[in-house]
């Protein structure tokens, strides 16, 4: 799950990690009000989940009122488009008005759970402000890690190692020691997957503050967290995926024509690559799961098919736990429901499959049995070309 | 032979009253495992019965332990309770814990991590994943976990996977064309879990019963490059592989919680890539797996 800057900043608040003074605003008066609040300069900060705001005309310095307004004008209600957005781009329903400072550097910290050694991964890096992806390609060098015991949790050592590796001097090496302790607690404390301070700034007055507040929280952890649920921002997750998860399917859109409903995650992917392979694009990835019963099954069909995009549907289930019959009954009775108007292709194996395969020839709908996956995909791109 | 499980395996399963926990018992019980207990705080005392056969269930694992003799249990406890039902597996003294539970938290994960690297007994499975079969009649064979049991065929060919239904995609095809299987092993596809692909390898390559490998990654992390660079170096025997989510994009965690392409890293085609260099074969579809297996090895 991600969340808005302006959210991250108010968790490292209370974590005790410092950030500038900012408000939230929904209306080019509120910015207004908050500009003159906050005093110039300020900066009107477009609140979406993506990345790249800055260089999509999301984020604005501004040193009047004139200007507050004519910037919130623009930006509050456009479609900010940025490289993670897709030419579509997203609504800024939002912005942050935050205070102006002088920089004088700018540094870039990061914690990941690194998969390699099962451990959060505390990075620093001086190059702070650019996309830290370039600088771990381009000079790993100048990324700095510490990895964290989770008995021992992040050590003073560490943080000054990672305090005097950035350059910190004087004063400013306690400052980022507890920015960094503040940030750890606030990683664990939340079940992160990802906090991202980029840029992470020193002040002319020395002073170490959070300019960028990036989470991305662990959605297996979500169930101990109900602050976080409150954070969830419907307009920033497609529709589809949103009730998908209402059932416990887990589905993303994608931008081919032909629906894939399958069991398991890795025989999703496959099915979609097996897809690609033959000459077709999938619609979607989605997984029914292991206990897919026939309300699911109904679900997940209905999802699938609300995609006007999709020409044709590709059904690959590898009945272990999920039996074939059980899907089978399920595909028949959401065809029926919706009216399935586009072809349909089904792959069965394994448990019950030809009970499940009886269902389907039993139905009365039109429905393409293949033998294997490979004889799926095949009859499904073909039906795509047909219709 | 085999790896990990065999038909003298004697196994307790944790969570034995849950839904999961109990319709799976019966089938492992109908498979001929030898599940000689259940742990359920609470309902110690009572007994799990499946046809003619009684299962004792203890309110703990130390007591399942002492009264049966077991050395391996399997985990369906629920997410926010199956971190402390591994470490209760761990303390008791278990050779082997497989956790079939999926949506476990990636920081209970690490904690668990931290305390299984501190001892030498006990080795985890999991947790996300399918389980370990070794195929195979009662008294040979052994299935602890979800796979359907029936697609399977004893034999000499190894599998290990982070999916399951892929693995059962897989296993479907070997056997089809005649290949058994020594011992097949799913490895979870969660960031964290307690064994991987080169754990596996190395047993693999020890057992003399296991002729060649089937390997079956996907995207996200670099297990797989890991692995592929171990094979070259170490393994005897021919390994054959797939990466699943060619077509995956960036910055989507495709269900599992470990796959997801980030910062341009974990990319199928850059693991497809370092598999090839190191002399694995590479099915270019999930419906060449078993045809690629056998291009290299015939049971």
């Amino acid at each position: 799950m991600k969340i808005h800057e302006y959210q991250g900043k108010h968790i490292l608040r209370k974590f005790g990690v410092a950030t500038l003074k900012g408000v939230v605003c929904e209306s080019v008066h509120e910015v207004e009000a908050a500009a003159e609040q906050l005093g110039y300069p300020c900066v009107i900060k477009a609140q979406i989940h993506a990345g790249g705001r800055g260089k999509g005309g999301g984020v604005k310095l501004v040193k009047s009122k004139a200007e507050a307004r004519e910037t919130a004008e623009r930006i509050v209600g456009m479609q900010l488009v940025t490289h993670q957005t897709g030419p579509e781009g997203q609504r800024v329903r939002k912005v942050l008005v935050e205070q102006g400072c002088a920089i004088a550097r700018e540094l870039y910290v990061g914690m990941v759970i690194d998969r390699a050694c099962s451990r959060v991964c505390v990075m620093a890096s001086t190059e702070g402000g650019v996309e830290i992806e370039k600088v771990a390609e381009e000079h790993p060098d100048k990324i700095l890690k510490e990895w964290i015991d989770p008995v021992v949790g992040l050590s003073s050592y560490q943080a000054r190692n990672l305090a005097f590796g950035l350059g910190l001097t004087g004063k400013q090496v306690g400052k980022g020691v507890a920015f960094l302790s503040g940030l750890y607690q606030a990683f664990i404390g939340t079940d992160a997957s990802l906090a991202e301070i980029n840029p992470l700034i020193v002040t002319k007055d020395g002073e170490v503050l959070a300019l960028d507040a990036k989470f991305n929280f662990d959605d297996n952890a979500l169930f101990r967290h109900p602050e976080l649920h409150e954070l969830r921002d419907p307009h920033e997750e497609d529709p589809r995926e949103q009730e998908a998860k209402a059932f416990d399917l887990s589905y993303i859109a994608l931008s081919g024509n032909i629906g894939c409903m399958v069991n398991g995650a890795g025989l999703a992917m496959a099915t979609m690559d097996i897809i690609k392979h033959v000459g077709g694009e999938p619609a979607n990835f989605l997984d029914v799961g292991g206990g897919a019963d026939e309300p699911k099954v109904t679900a997940a069909f209905k999802i699938i098919l609300k995609d006007p995009a999709v020409r044709a549907v590709f059904v690959n289930i590898f009945g272990g736990i999920a039996k074939c019959d059980v899907i089978a009954n399920g595909v028949v009775a959401a065809a029926k429901q919706v009216g399935l108007k586009v072809p349909l292709v089904v792959r069965l194996e394994g448990t019950n499959v030809d009970l499940g395969k009886k269902i389907l020839r039993e139905s009365g709908l039109a429905i393409t049995a293949a033998d294997d996956m490979l004889d799926g995909a095949t009859k499904v791109v073909a039906a795509t070309r047909g219709a | 032979m085999s790896i990990l499980i065999n038909g003298n395996s004697k196994a307790i399963v944790q969570g034995i009253t849950g839904e999961a926990g109990t319709f799976h018992a019966q089938q492992m019980l109908d498979y001929g495992t030898r599940i000689v207990g259940g742990v359920t705080p609470g309902k110690g005392g009572q007994s799990f019965e499946h046809g003619d056969k009684r299962v004792p269930i203890f309110d703990t694992v130390k007591d399942a332990v002492r009264a049966t003799g077991a050395t391996v249990s399997i985990i369906y406890v629920p997410p926010p309770f199956a971190a402390d039902a591994i470490l209760e597996g761990i303390a008791a003294g278990l050779e082997l814990i497989i956790t079939i539970t999926e949506g476990i938290p990636v920081l209970d994960m690490v904690r668990v991590r931290r305390v299984l690297e501190s001892q030498a007994t006990t080795r985890l499975v999991g947790p996300n994943c399918p389980g370990v079969i070794t195929p195979g009649a009662a008294g040979v064979g052994c299935k602890l976990g979800i796979m359907p049991g029936h697609i399977h065929k004893p034999g000499h060919v190894g599998v290990v996977s982070k999916s399951g239904t892929l693995t059962y995609e897989a296993v479907g095809q070997l056997s089809a064309l005649g290949i058994g299987q020594s011992t097949c092993v799913g490895i979870g596809g969660d960031p964290v879990a307690g064994t991987n692909f080169i754990d596996v390898l190395k047993l693999f390559n020890q057992d003399p019963d296991t002729h060649a490998v089937v390997l079956i990654g996907e995207i996200g992390g670099s297990a797989e490059e890991e692995a592929a660079a171990w094979v070259k170096a170490n393994m005897g025997k021919p390994v054959v592989g797939f990466i699943a989510g060619r077509t995956a994009p960036p910055g989507r965690r495709m269900g599992h919680a470990g796959a997801i392409i980030s910062g341009g890293k974990g990319t199928a085609s850059e693991k497809v890539k370092a598999l090839e260099a190191c002399g694995i074969k590479v099915a270019p579809t999930p419906a060449d797996i078993g045809k690629t297996l056998a291009s290299v090895y015939r049971g």
